[in-house]
């Protein structure tokens, strides 16, 4: 016997408020597109949830919502960034990601096509990734109430036996070393954007470090202090929120910072500051000083740290600034960015 | 980046840092008045206060459009967008002014007033054009650069008979204001603040020319030189007001003649004076009322004019007393001398004006340059 007395007419369907209530058409909608797109043994199982071996040892957490605008913008999608962004985060404490959890909240209206396009990019950024995504929610809302599509996901991975990589690590005289060229996700965004379109050739960078991090852990072991990718408020945020927790300063050379000519350009005409600027596929790593050189070789190894440069170090400061000698050849902060940037930037 | 780059050049700079430093008396105090907030932060975003010796100055003036729009214009503006039928354009700088009690269009856009940002006056054409149902205001703020968008937005909307959309007008001039500073007490007859020079607009002066300040190098004796925006126009332009100092000279020089010539662009000159007239008087945040330093639309033009659709009333909010924006824009004190400075104005919450904006004096001071003030333990 069939399941579903008609297909899931993706090519001209869209959601309805049935996809979300729980009956037959939601249970269609999940297997027929989720589970397609998905597709693994947790999933097929169909449960609530999904129960999986854990070994010994220290295990992370985290959980992320994205309510991107536009949905698709250049380098990727909502669905995605919505794995990268947490694998990157579990990647983060040197950890290697096994599962994730998605929820969709989305508006009625919204295309099967567009959906099954985010389902399947989802889909393939997890395998890239090596994760699974081993349980999911679906929740349909009135037009209006939401825009588009927002997704969530939540993931756990394991921590390498001896690993302990946290914020407050840094101690003065360590280096700071970031992937690559900065700016890239935020200005791919800004280029959609509506009421902004401008004409660029830049590309998100949106992308799972986790496999980057396993080659630095490997070259730098202990050496690592904590890793931070550096999302909204770019790597100004992140360094002055590590100075804040490390209880010290940074200095920085401008020079030192890769930043490509079509994003400077970009700030320079929109008037914003690269280093405010979100990252969707770069981290930021401090490491003690005799590890550095190794750490950024393994980095520059790598394709997802080719650009990768080590751009200053920490330094004893009880105002924990982060200033930077300019490329002109004076001095400033590095301050946060006050104020909103841009909305819906992940 | 082209056409940025070589006017960023480190080489050239301590070239020119060096001429500054040999040619300026230790004697001497050297103390320059940059009018633009573009110019107080390039200064800021460059360090070049590190490039220049310790009797070389630059006081921070009121330059930046945003920063000296008073408190009462934006709830004005608040009470206009608080109306149903009304969608308000604004540029995203403005949206955390302050007005009064602790009053801004973000929040108010917060509570559902319908507040766009736009990047271009095109912009609010178009969302007049979509929403013909709605009355559209595009706020219009700015020095005599930004005026010449918005009177060919004025003709724009003219062409296309758009009979929702109007302009509440906020442009300000910039001779009136450099003369309300140079007329002040403070710095005419008390003595107590010298100003020895002014690096003058760049943006400003591709429109006004360089002949407006002929004026002031008169009347006041000052020398003023045009500068770009670029650190390398600032440093250059610093080394010759230095030398028109040392020669005892006075007189407008350009170091920006790749985009500004003595008469500007009569182009918009032109249509800025068809549709803009002055007003008796403008207030601006830091300095009170400065008379004919605002424009407003001409009566033809009164279709367009949002004060007159709206029947809008002239609000006042008085600062507070304790900023002391009004004094560091007129070089008279320091961001560091106001109680307020970094403790309840921050750029997050702004007080006054000079911390609105990227661009004004304490601002720039307190994202770029704050550091200064405390001694660094350096550890290599």
């Amino acid at each position: 016997m069939k399941a579903y007395q008609r297909k899931l007419d993706i090519r001209n369907g869209c959601v309805d408020l049935s996809h979300g209530s729980g009956g037959r058409a939601m249970a269609q909608l999940i297997s027929g597109l989720f589970h397609e797109a998905f597709g693994n043994e947790w999933l097929a199982r169909g449960n609530d949830q999904s129960a999986f071996d854990v070994g010994a040892g220290r295990m992370v957490m985290t959980t992320d919502g994205y309510v991107v605008s536009p949905l698709f913008f250049p380098g990727g999608n909502i669905g995605s960034l919505a794995v990268h962004g947490t694998v990157n985060d579990i990647a983060m404490a040197g950890a290697r990601p096994l599962y994730l959890s998605a929820s969709f909240i989305i508006e009625e209206g919204f295309r099967f096509t567009d959906l099954k396009m985010i389902a399947e990019s989802m889909g393939e950024a997890a395998r890239t990734a090596g994760v699974h995504i081993v349980t999911g929610d679906t929740k349909v809302v009135e037009r209006g109430k939401a825009d588009g599509l927002f997704i969530s996901t939540a993931g756990v991975g394991v921590v390498p036996h001896g690993l302990d990589l946290s914020a407050e690590n840094a101690r003065v005289g360590d280096r700071v070393l970031i992937s690559g060229t900065l700016g890239d996700h935020g200005v791919a965004i800004m280029s959609k954007r509506q009421n902004l379109a401008f004409e660029t050739e830049i590309v998100s960078d949106s992308a799972a470090l986790n496999d980057l991090v396993a080659k630095m852990v490997e070259a730098g072991g202990r050496g690592i202090r904590l890793m931070r990718d550096p999302t909204r408020g770019g790597l100004a945020a992140t360094l002055n929120e590590i100075a804040r927790q490390s209880d010290l300063g940074f200095h920085l050379r401008e020079e030192a910072i890769p930043v490509k000519p079509g994003v400077a350009a970009a700030c320079e005409l929109l008037g914003l500051d690269p280093l405010h600027v979100a990252n969707e596929g770069k981290l930021v790593a401090i490491v003690a000083p005799e590890n550095a050189a190794a750490v950024l070789a393994a980095m520059r190894a790598h394709p997802l740290g080719r650009d990768a440069a080590d751009i200053g170090e920490a330094v004893a400061d009880d105002h924990h600034f982060v200033q930077m000698a300019t490329s002109f050849g004076g001095g400033r902060i590095v301050d946060w960015l006050s104020g909103e940037q841009l909305p819906r930037i992940c | 980046m082209k056409y940025a780059d070589e006017f960023r050049d480190k080489e050239i700079a301590l070239g020119l840092a060096k001429a500054i430093r040999a040619e300026a008396d230790p004697q001497k105090l050297y103390r320059f008045m940059e009018f633009c907030g573009g110019h107080t932060h390039a200064i800021s975003r460059y360090g070049l206060e590190d490039m220049l010796p310790k009797n070389v100055r630059m006081i921070h003036g009121p330059g930046c459009p945003v920063c000296v729009l008073p408190g009462g214009r934006i709830d004005m503006a608040i009470r206009l967008a608080e109306r149903p039928d009304v969608i308000l354009c604004v540029y995203g700088d403005l949206m955390r002014v302050p007005g009064s009690q602790g009053a801004s269009l973000l929040k108010a856009k917060a509570r559902g007033a319908d507040i766009r940002m736009v990047y271009s006056t095109i912009d609010a054409i178009r969302i007049a054009e979509d929403n013909p149902g709605r009355e559209v205001v595009f706020f219009a703020i700015g020095f005599e650069t930004t005026t010449p968008p918005t009177a060919v937005m004025i003709r724009l909307a003219e062409k296309k008979q758009l009979e929702n959309f109007t302009v509440f007008c906020n442009h300000v001039l910039t001779p009136p204001a450099m003369q309300n500073i140079l007329e002040s007490p403070d710095i005419r007859n008390i003595g107590r603040v010298e100003i020895d020079g002014f690096v003058g607009p760049a943006h400003v002066s591709t429109i006004i020319g360089t002949a407006p300040y002929e004026f002031f190098a008169e009347e006041f004796g000052k020398p003023v030189v045009i500068a770009g925006f670029e650190p390398l126009d600032m440093m250059q332009a610093i080394l010759m007001l230095v030398r028109q100092v040392n020669e005892d000279r006075h007189e407008v020089e350009n170091q920006y003649s790749r985009a500004v010539n003595r008469d500007g662009n009569l182009r918009a000159k032109e249509e800025v004076s068809d549709i803009f007239e002055l007003r008796d008087q403008f207030e601006w945040r830091g300095l009170g009322q400065v008379p004919y330093s605002g424009l407003k639309l001409k009566r033809a033009y009164a279709i367009y004019d949002a004060e007159v659709r709206f029947d809008m009333h002239e609000l006042r909010v008085d600062d507070n007393p304790a900023c002391e924006c009004g004094a560091i824009l007129r070089g008279v004190k320091k961001p560091v001398d106001c109680k307020l400075f970094g403790t309840v104005c921050t750029p997050e919450t702004p007080m006054g004006s000079c911390m609105v904006s990227s661009e004004g004096a304490c601002a720039a001071y307190w994202t770029y340059g704050r550091f200064r003030d405390h001694q660094q333990r350096r550890v290599s």
